[in-house]
């Protein structure tokens, strides 16, 4: 009886969905001979409802335990062909929305009454990316909230996601342009936002954002060099990657179905190391670049390091965190982005790695060997290959979504804060190998 | 150990494994592990997860290829047809024979038949190997309902197995309530109780007839010894393990119910030895098992052999017991030994239990010297190295009690149950003074110096 009544609120919201991409699409393309609100909110609308139809009843049905029955045998989550339909569609927004925005037109338009009520600004693609971004954080967060329901930690650490990229991420810039200031993320930092502390954006927040703008400078620098070592010092890097950032909040709710995906073998961690510390580099020197340019008046490299910057931002920004972070979620996984190329990601591992309280405690000699955690490890971390052997889990990648300690089927993982003394020793419980895998 | 010396292990589970790693940290000889079964080593507790689809076949196998060839270990996929004891040589079946200085039989322990009619039939099967695995996974496709026969560990796992396949399930347990023959009345209650709002009818106090098949040799009914029918396409058997000796057969290798060893671990036979489920101890220690087959005690036996045949080992000493499992969505930890009974005179225990019937807590404990004896756990998480520490080193509960806050090791943010314990504590031994100040788990891992960092103990 049950069962009945959620299949067919199931087969009601799949039905409101293909109406609502119907309506979405009609928007984009019949544009200009509709009226694109009409259209878009339509299709907003009717996604919402259709997605809670889907995601509620689905998940409510299956007992915690069973959350991830048939993952790997459903075609969507296991690299199906919906799988790529899905990545294709993700990427091919990116495309259109990066180099292509005027084709979203449509789009942008039916965002243009609540731009205008939100800030007091015409809509644009940015915009629009933003509102549909924060949206895939609720609705895809209300689904993690059902998914780890019995467990508070995934409570309120999805809760927290979504309210940073709701607040801080796209009401209060908005906010801010509402009031004519500069349009400022509170919780994206350098390196991540690697032009906040760049001479150009410094310059024009004090100039145009008078004390509000020193302020968001001062913020941005104090977080970046005091806040966060002192964070990661006694939290690890997850006070960031799986409480706060945006990218993080994207992952841990969108990307949640696809996290098992991640590949954790050895060779996709010297990938890993071999780019993620590059970045951070240049974005360092690409740092230091224009500041002894802007110091020396432009004399120094011309317009040569804005060139860097710019080409950074092409690459990085867009290629990397976007069309592949992103597009690709349903072929390798959610996290991408954060553990390949973030280059606030490789400054947090590296305060995690060195100068940190946080680890995964493995409870004795009880591993049984199931990689259940090393799957569904979104970084790709190789959990049971500490696990199995008695020893804590230290990796610089680790974003503590604990995610590997809720899926252990005999409760072997436990993030925890202690101190840094023998932080890294195993239990007596078990004899282990001195193997190390990265060499 | 010398480097030209060649030891061969058959069986690739956890203590044939163990045996090999362990041993290869320590010596440079040989090494050969022979299976049948699969061509490297694999999680075998972690089947259910593949049936599921929480996982694939490739994620339950703990080690990569990389990691066997830089060990320097061999691994063969291949049958052992026949030991030459005086030979010291295998006949294997693909391969023509191999020649070993020591062998180890970790060949493990398969499922008890009873000889019922009708067991042969197609649709009737255990699970305990890679095999069985791949045939429930076929035997299972569009089915609706299925019998489990036992109420033990491995019944729980097919019942939760099945269910995620949208079969109905029903278990036929010998006992009044689900794995008492292992649990105390209440935990036994809760569990059972779990189980059945999990959705799995539970046939109690009631044992397998007979099974019942069509005209295409299919089970289609499983008959109880009350004379119940229970319609059914697929039986599971899950009535326990036994050794398995065969390979011993027609060889000057002892065995009884396993292959009879000694605390070192040798057989009747020089220079072959045998760990895990197949091993069975000749001279067990008072209050000791022979057999052990859990996962853990398999490991512990590859540990503890490859420091016996490195010469630095001494005589195999399990030390506190420790199992865990796992029922739907109850976790279960037990450390030292809770009987399902016990005599109220001499022993006694503080049990807590949620009112959700979902956790409970149970420290037993001796009443003539208030030494604790053992602790069940269910849906609560305690610390591994803190409980067996108190174990070995024979804590009273009202030690235990002392520090009993640091053990949990639930996740962050968890409602902590341990104040209620503490509360039933006081008001039952009320001379009884709480203590200053609680102490962190880190402090007492320091006090008790729980941590190694030495790679290996050699």
């Amino acid at each position: 009886m049950h069962r009945k009544l959620n299949s067919y609120f199931i087969y009601t919201g799949y039905t409101l969905l293909a109406v609502s991409i119907l309506c979405l699409i009609t928007c984009i393309v019949a544009y200009p001979y509709t009226d694109p609100v009409l259209w878009g909110w339509s299709g907003i609308g009717l996604l919402i409802v259709g997605s809670l139809c889907v995601i509620v009843p689905d998940r409510l049905q299956a007992h915690v335990a069973q959350q991830n029955n048939q993952l790997w045998q459903q075609d969507a989550t296991s690299r199906g062909w919906s799988a790529w339909l899905l990545g294709v569609v993700l990427t091919g927004f990116y495309v259109l929305l990066y180099w292509f925005p005027e084709t979203l037109q449509g789009l942008i338009l039916a965002f243009e009454p609540l731009s205008q009520w939100l800030r007091n600004k015409p809509s644009d693609h940015w915009f629009v990316y933003g509102a549909l971004y924060t949206l895939a954080v609720l609705l895809m967060g209300v689904y993690a909230l059902l998914k780890y329901r019995n467990n508070r930690y995934h409570l309120i650490r999805t809760c927290s996601v979504i309210f940073f990229q709701l607040g801080f991420a796209f009401l209060l810039p908005g906010l801010l342009l509402a009031f004519n200031q500069p349009e400022f993320y509170f919780s994206y930092f350098w390196p991540l936002k690697y032009d906040y502390l760049f001479p150009g954006t410094v310059g024009y927040l004090i100039d145009n954002g008078a004390a509000l703008g020193v302020f968001m400078v001062f913020w941005g620098a104090v977080i970046s060099f005091i806040a966060t070592p002192v964070l990661t010092y006694f939290y690890g890097k997850r006070w960031y990657c799986s409480w706060v950032c945006g990218c993080g909040g994207l992952a841990e709710t969108a990307g949640d179905p696809y996290r098992h995906l991640s590949d954790n073998s050895r060779k996709a961690w010297q990938w890993e190391v071999a780019i993620i510390y590059p970045i951070l580099g240049f974005v360092i020197i690409t740092t230091l670049l224009l500041w002894a340019n802007s110091w020396s008046g432009g004399t120094l490299f011309g317009d040569l390091s804005g060139g860097f910057s710019s080409a950074y931002g092409f690459f990085i920004g867009s290629i990397f965190s976007g069309v592949v972070g992103v597009g690709f979620y349903p072929i390798l996984g959610n996290r991408v982005w954060c553990r390949f190329g973030c280059p606030m990601a490789a400054y947090l591992g590296l305060l995690q790695k060195h100068f940190s309280r946080f680890r995964i405690t493995t409870n004795g000699g009880q591993c049984i060997s199931c990689g259940n955690c090393s799957t569904y490890c979104e970084m790709g971390i190789d959990v049971r290959w500490y696990a199995q052997q008695g020893e804590p889990i230290i990796r610089s990648s680790c974003v503590g979504c604990g995610i590997c300690a809720h899926v252990c089927p005999r409760g072997v993982l436990k993030l925890e804060n202690g101190p840094r003394e023998n932080r890294y020793a195993g239990t007596t419980l078990i004899n282990r190998d001195a193997v190390n895998i990265l060499s | 150990m010398k480097a030209d010396q060649h030891v061969v292990v058959i069986g690739n589970g956890i203590a044939g494994i163990t045996l090999a790693q362990r041993l290869r940290a320590r010596a440079k000889c040989r090494i050969t592990v022979i299976s049948a079964e699969s061509a490297t080593h694999f999680s075998r507790p972690a089947l259910m997860y593949v049936y599921m689809g929480h996982l694939r076949q490739q994620d339950i196998i703990p080690y990569a290829d990389w990691y066997w060839k830089e060990q320097n270990i061999t691994l063969l996929h291949d049958h052992v047809e026949k030991i030459d004891t005086d030979k010291k040589e295998l006949q294997l079946q693909k391969g023509q024979s191999i020649s070993y200085d020591i062998l180890v039989l970790a060949i493990g322990s398969s499922a008890v038949y009873y000889n019922w009619p009708g067991q042969q039939l197609k649709g009737v099967q255990a699970l305990v190997t890679w095999q069985d695995l791949e045939l429930m996974q076929q035997q299972t496709i569009g089915i609706k309902q299925a019998t489990i026969v036992g109420g033990g560990l491995i019944g729980v796992e097919m019942a939760e197995m099945l269910q995620s396949k949208g079969i109905e399930v029903t278990m036929l347990v010998r006992e009044p309530l689900y794995w008492r023959s292992n649990l105390p009345q209440q935990e036994a209650q809760l569990v059972t109780q779990h189980i059945q709002q999990c959705g799995i009818n539970l046939l109690l106090q009631d044992e397998l007839a007979e099974i019942l098949g069509d005209t295409d040799g299919r089970v289609s009914a499983v008959k109880t010894k009350t004379g119940a029918e229970l319609p059914c396409q697929f039986a599971g058997i899950a009535t326990g393990v036994k050794p398995n000796i065969s390979l011993s057969k027609n060889t000057a290798i002892e065995t009884d119910k396993g292959i009879l060893v000694n605390y070192l671990f040798q057989t009747s036979c020089k220079d072959i030895y045998a760990i895990g489920d197949c091993a069975q101890f000749r001279e067990p220690a008072p209050g000791e098992p022979a057999l052990e087959q859990l996962w853990y005690t398999g490991r512990q036996h590859g540990e503890a052999l490859a420091a016996i045949l490195c010469g630095g080992g001494t005589p195999y000493k399990r030390g506190p017991w420790f199992n865990s499992a796992k029922f739907f969505n109850i976790e279960y930890q037990t450390y030292g030994f809770v009987p399902r009974d016990w005599d109220e005179q001499h022993y006694s225990s503080l049990y807590w239990e949620h009112p959700g019937k979902t956790k409970a807590i149970r420290l037993f404990y001796n009443l003539r010297n208030s030494q604790l004896v053992g602790i069940n756990l269910l849906g609560v998480r305690y610390r591994h190295d803190l409980c067996h520490h108190w174990l070995r080193s024979n804590y009273t509960i009202h030690h235990v009690m002392q520090e009993l806050t640091a053990a949990n090791f639930d996740a962050e943010f968890f409602q902590r149950y341990e104040p209620e314990l503490l509360r039933q504590y006081y008001q039952q031994f009320p001379e009884q003074q709480a203590p200053a100040k609680q102490h962190a788990w880190w402090q007492l891992r320091h006090r008790f110096s729980l941590f190694s960092t030495t790679p290996d103990n050699c």
